[in-house]
């Protein structure tokens, strides 16, 4: 289905708070768009609006080629007759009825015969692995069933867009991480359009083609995984994403291509002759050596943190810290003097007023 | 972005897609219930009020003679100057306001005395036969608030006021003095045991919701056992006191039953009695001053009780989730207090029957004796000798008549009240936060400050004639379950809107993606999920309809009479016995009602309340 959405300067507000604040976006067809950002920062009320349960306070959204909502216009589809499928952060799965008939309430209100809704309910449940579940009842089931039932009665429904919001925060880590799998073959089969919402940077990591990061109310940055990754728009977006964090250190450029940060010198592209900036480098971007190097920069290992597959060494240079992540298990102990280079590909400026990355053009 | 233009055809558009906003608005579902229900209740409560009010102040035919050259229609202070200045003012308003307050006060505190510390007992001590004890404290509640009343009489009614003795004078020999017979004290312990169930059912339901965790970080802090009381315990159980209080002393302030049994043989009359004894001669100028200033009274209660305890707190009630608590042992003290509590529950709950049946077995009133046994008042045939030539009750078909009035009343009252509790619930949490849903809410709460009595009276304002779409409805049945289900109001809103509360917002909107109709969604999902609690609330409502008294004692007529007015109209004919006969037949009714609703969902009395 090529079902793109359009939202045009959509605002949201409850009360004082604006919760949606002038968002504009399109979300190409066939795209798995997460919505990123910190508790509160809106997620909800904007995918709320797109379904039609939340009604905005300005602005447009076009769902295909359809004006769903106009402010000006005075125009808004109800939300039955938007075509999209939601699934809730509680699963919102009708606890009298069951599984089968949770499946064929929207069947039954389009009148579909008896025996395309069998094939849908068998299908759907094939897809989410719970066939021959059709007769429990919500309450019967554990929580991980429980949402893969919703995200059958989704399927089911088969409508033009996927519309989740947070559907995996209340599954224990192991089932998160099998279900961020399930998902992400779903949509690749399905090929439909998908707003997803999440406060976890790992599933929107994973699973989407874009990420779009919010901040009170405003799209911080919206791109591919990729690039929200190494390219982060701002230091909101750059400190929001990466875990162990990005390393944020003030400084100034000093001269073409040098940043001064007080202690040392790390090489990057600074695309400017002067001015004071924000270095940003990931952990994994430096490089730890046990002896002196042309380059390198002293500074002692504060703490030492193996986790097996790669560890976390926390180093310190005066009151300047560095977090460096080393694949593998590290030989370095604690307290071990050791001299980090940098990698300047992979350093990002950004503005220390405006907070913006700094680019060459 | 928005330009401005002045071309007309922008501006209409502007104008179109205002009227397209508006209607979205308006169109929606809690929007339009909201607006019913704003609509239905002005009718039922805003209305009327006014209408007493200036009732009030208008001339009526009776006052044509009073008050020289005025004529019907006129305004005038007539009635307020006389109701509220002079030796009538004292007589008539400030003589029985003290009584009322005396009387509700003192059923209030001794309510609160006793069912705090029966409260007390069952939640956090060790003793034995603890649900026995709740299920007896919630005997009363089921009972006609003057059943005790009645009873009372049978046992403490002397020669001198009464006509006929009592059976303490029967054992005596000697006369029951006066005050023991009639009058405050026996108002007040007759309505104090009666209203002691809120208090205990209050009191009983915060007492179990308290973590006791809380407690016994005071304990861990060194702090002492009356300390953790007065600084932890006690500020948790402040709102259930408050609510305990604010509906016992209003329901006291407005109760007919009881003093009208106990106090206007020997005149003491309060605010109840006094506005029936003037309604009842048509003197409705001055029945209203007095309805007027009860209403008053109940209204500086609740805004007292506000004041203390913070608004909205005190009718709210604390859920009980049953936590552990450490219960106080009684040692030594149990079998002592258990005996006074089996039988305290005992004079309570079972004594007064026993005495009211008893009575009914007595040819002559008064005489103890075997000999005097007969069944003449409950089958008898109708001998002229005895009851005024009346059939016994059973054979009777006026008070058949009134049996199954009381039964419809209740059924519809509780259907209506079911009904708007859906409505009021559904308009009110959706439409949360919205001034529409504030509006209703606290439209739907006023009928909560106007005691019982005098709500019966602001009907007969309303509907002595036409108003709008709605007949003449006084005299009728119709008016009866009006009055019922109005009164019920806030009763309707608390528990829909508790009852739609336990319903996340998701599982209407999940419908409403699935394309659902609004009557869909709440035949499918709303109502199926709801249900539970409305049949609670139809148990509490039939149970509440089928004893009130006060509330329609201005409104029933000879053939509208239901089992609770009639106790009354046999009383004050004399046919003591005849009454209790009746009020027997109207408390095996409500346990019928009860036992068959209860069948359905399990629905109980305690859920009904909301605890
Ligand atoms: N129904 C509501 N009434 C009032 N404020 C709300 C409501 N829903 C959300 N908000 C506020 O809007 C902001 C954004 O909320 P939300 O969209 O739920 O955030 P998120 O999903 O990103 O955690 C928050 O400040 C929240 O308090
Ligand atoms: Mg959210």
């Amino acid at each position: 289905m090529d079902t793109p959405i359009v939202i045009n300067n959509l605002t949201k507000k409850f009360g004082d708070v604006i919760a949606v604040n002038n968002v504009s976006l399109r979300i190409e067809p066939h795209t798995f768009l997460t919505l990123l950002g910190p508790s509160g920062c809106g997620k909800t009320t904007l995918l709320r609006c797109i379904s039609g349960l939340e009604d905005p306070d300005e602005g447009e959204i076009y769902i295909g080629d359809t004006l769903i909502y106009s402010h000006a216009k005075g125009i808004s589809v109800p939300p039955g007759q938007r075509e999209l499928g939601m699934v809730f952060q509680n699963y919102a799965l009708w606890p009298h009825m069951t599984v089968y008939k949770n499946m064929t309430f929207a069947l039954e209100i389009q009148k579909l015969p008896k025996a395309e809704m069998d094939k849908r309910v068998k299908e759907s449940l094939e897809e989410v692995k719970m066939s021959g579940y059709e007769n429990r009842y919500p309450r019967e089931m554990s929580g991980g069933q429980q949402q893969r039932i919703a995200l059958a009665r989704m399927l089911a429904y088969r409508p033009k867009v996927f519309l989740m919001d947070e559907p995996l925060s209340n599954l224990d880590a192991r089932l998160r991480m099998d279900m961020r799998t399930e998902l992400k073959r779903l949509h690749h089969i399905s090929d439909a359009t998908t707003v997803y919402v999440t406060h976890d940077q790992l599933e929107a990591m994973t699973m989407s083609t874009n990420i779009a990061v919010m901040k009170e109310g405003v799209i911080q940055q919206m791109d591919t995984p990729d690039m929200i990754y190494h390219y982060p728009a701002n230091l909101f977006v750059a400190d929001f994403i990466g875990n162990p964090k990005i390393n944020l250190l003030k400084g100034w450029v000093s001269s073409e291509d040098v940043v001064d940060l007080g202690k040392f010198n790390i090489p990057a592209y600074t695309h400017r002759k002067t001015g004071d900036v924000v270095a940003a480098f990931r952990p994994e971007d430096i490089t730890i050596h046990t002896e002196p190097v042309e380059g390198g920069v002293e500074f002692s290992a504060y703490s030492v943190q193996p986790s097996g597959a790669d560890t976390t060494i926390i180093a310190h240079k005066g009151d300047t810290e560095i977090i460096v992540k080393e694949m593998g298990v590290s030989k370095i102990a604690m307290d071990q003097k050791i001299w980090l280079t940098f990698n300047k590909e992979a350093i990002n400026l950004y503005d220390k007023a405006t907070e913006k990355l700094i680019t060459g053009s | 972005m928005t330009v401005t233009s002045i071309e007309p055809k922008d501006n209409k558009e502007k104008w179109l897609a205002r009227l397209r906003r508006f209607f979205r608005w308006l169109t929606s579902p809690h929007v339009v219930l909201s607006i019913i229900m704003v609509a239905v209740m002005f009718y039922l409560v805003i209305i009327p009020l006014y209408r007493m009010v200036v009732t009030t102040i208008t001339v009526a035919d009776v006052d044509l003679r009073a008050i020289r050259g005025a004529e019907v229609g006129d305004f005038t202070w007539y009635h307020w100057v006389r109701m509220l200045t002079g030796k009538i003012g004292k007589l008539m308003t400030y003589q029985p306001a003290m009584h009322s307050i005396v009387v509700a006060l003192g059923a209030t505190f001794l309510a609160l005395a006793v069912g705090g510390l029966m409260a007390w007992l069952v939640c956090r001590t060790d003793i034995p036969g603890r649900d026995t004890i709740h299920m007896l404290a919630q005997v009363p509640y089921i009972m006609p608030s003057w059943t005790i009343a009645m009873a009372w009489l049978v046992l403490f009614k002397n020669q001198k006021s009464g006509g006929t003795m009592g059976l303490l004078e029967f054992i005596t020999g000697a006369p029951t003095p006066d005050w023991l017979a009639y009058g405050p004290i026996p108002i007040i312990v007759s309505s104090g045991l009666h209203y002691y169930t809120f208090f205990f059912l209050f009191i009983a339901a915060a007492l179990l919701s308290i973590d006791s965790s809380l407690e016994e970080a005071g304990e861990l802090a060194g702090a002492g056992r009356w300390r953790i009381m007065r600084k932890i315990t006690f500020p948790l159980v402040i709102p259930a006191i408050a609510s305990g209080f604010i509906m016992t002393f209003s329901k006291a302030m407005g109760t007919f039953g009881g003093p009208n049994v106990l106090g206007v043989p020997v005149r003491y009359y309060t605010l109840s009695t006094m506005l029936r004894s003037n309604s009842s001669i048509g003197n409705y100028g001055d029945a209203f001053v007095t309805a007027i200033v009860l209403i008053l009274f109940a209204m500086v209660t609740v805004m007292l009780n506000q004041k203390i305890v913070g608004t909205r707190k005190s009718y709210e009630t604390i859920g009980g989730r049953g936590f552990m608590s450490k219960k106080t042992k009684l040692r030594n003290f149990k079998p002592i207090i258990v005996a006074i509590v089996v039988i305290f529950q005992f004079i309570i709950a079972v004594l007064p029957l026993v005495l009211l049946v008893y009575s009914t077995f007595m040819l002559r009133d008064g005489k103890w004796t075997l000999d005097n046994f007969t069944l003449a008042h409950w089958i008898g045939k109708g001998d002229l000798s005895i009851n005024s030539g009346e059939p016994g009750i059973l054979l009777n078909h006026k008070v058949w008549l009134g049996a199954w009035n009381s039964v419809r009343l209740s059924i519809l009252t509780a259907l209506f009240t079911a009904l708007f509790g859906v409505v009021l619930g559904y308009a009110i949490v959706k439409g949360r936060g919205t001034w529409l849903s504030k509006i209703v809410e606290q439209m739907s709460f006023i009928p909560y400050v106007i005691p019982g009595i005098a709500f019966g009276a602001v009907y007969i304002a309303m509907f002595t004639k036409p108003v709008g779409p709605i007949p003449a409805l006084y005299g009728t049945f119709a008016l009866l379950v009006v009055v019922s289900v109005a009164k019920h109001l806030p009763f309707s809103a608390r528990s829909g809107v508790s009852a739609m509360m336990q319903v996340s917002k998701e599982l209407e909107e999940a419908a409403m993606l699935a394309g659902a109709s609004p009557w869909r969604r709440f035949a499918r999902i709303v109502f199926p999920l709801t249900s539970t609690g409305f049949v609670s609330g139809f148990l509490l409502t039939f149970i509440t309809t089928m004893r009130e008294l006060s509330l329609i004692i201005l409104l029933v007529t000879p053939t509208t009479a239901v089992l609770a007015s009639m106790t009354m109209r046999y009383i004050e004919n004399g046919n003591d016995q005849q009454a209790n006969a009746v009020i027997i037949l109207l408390i095996v009714l409500v346990l019928i009602g009860n036992f068959i609703i209860s069948r359905f969902r399990g629905g109980s009395l305690k859920k009904g309340l909301g605890l």
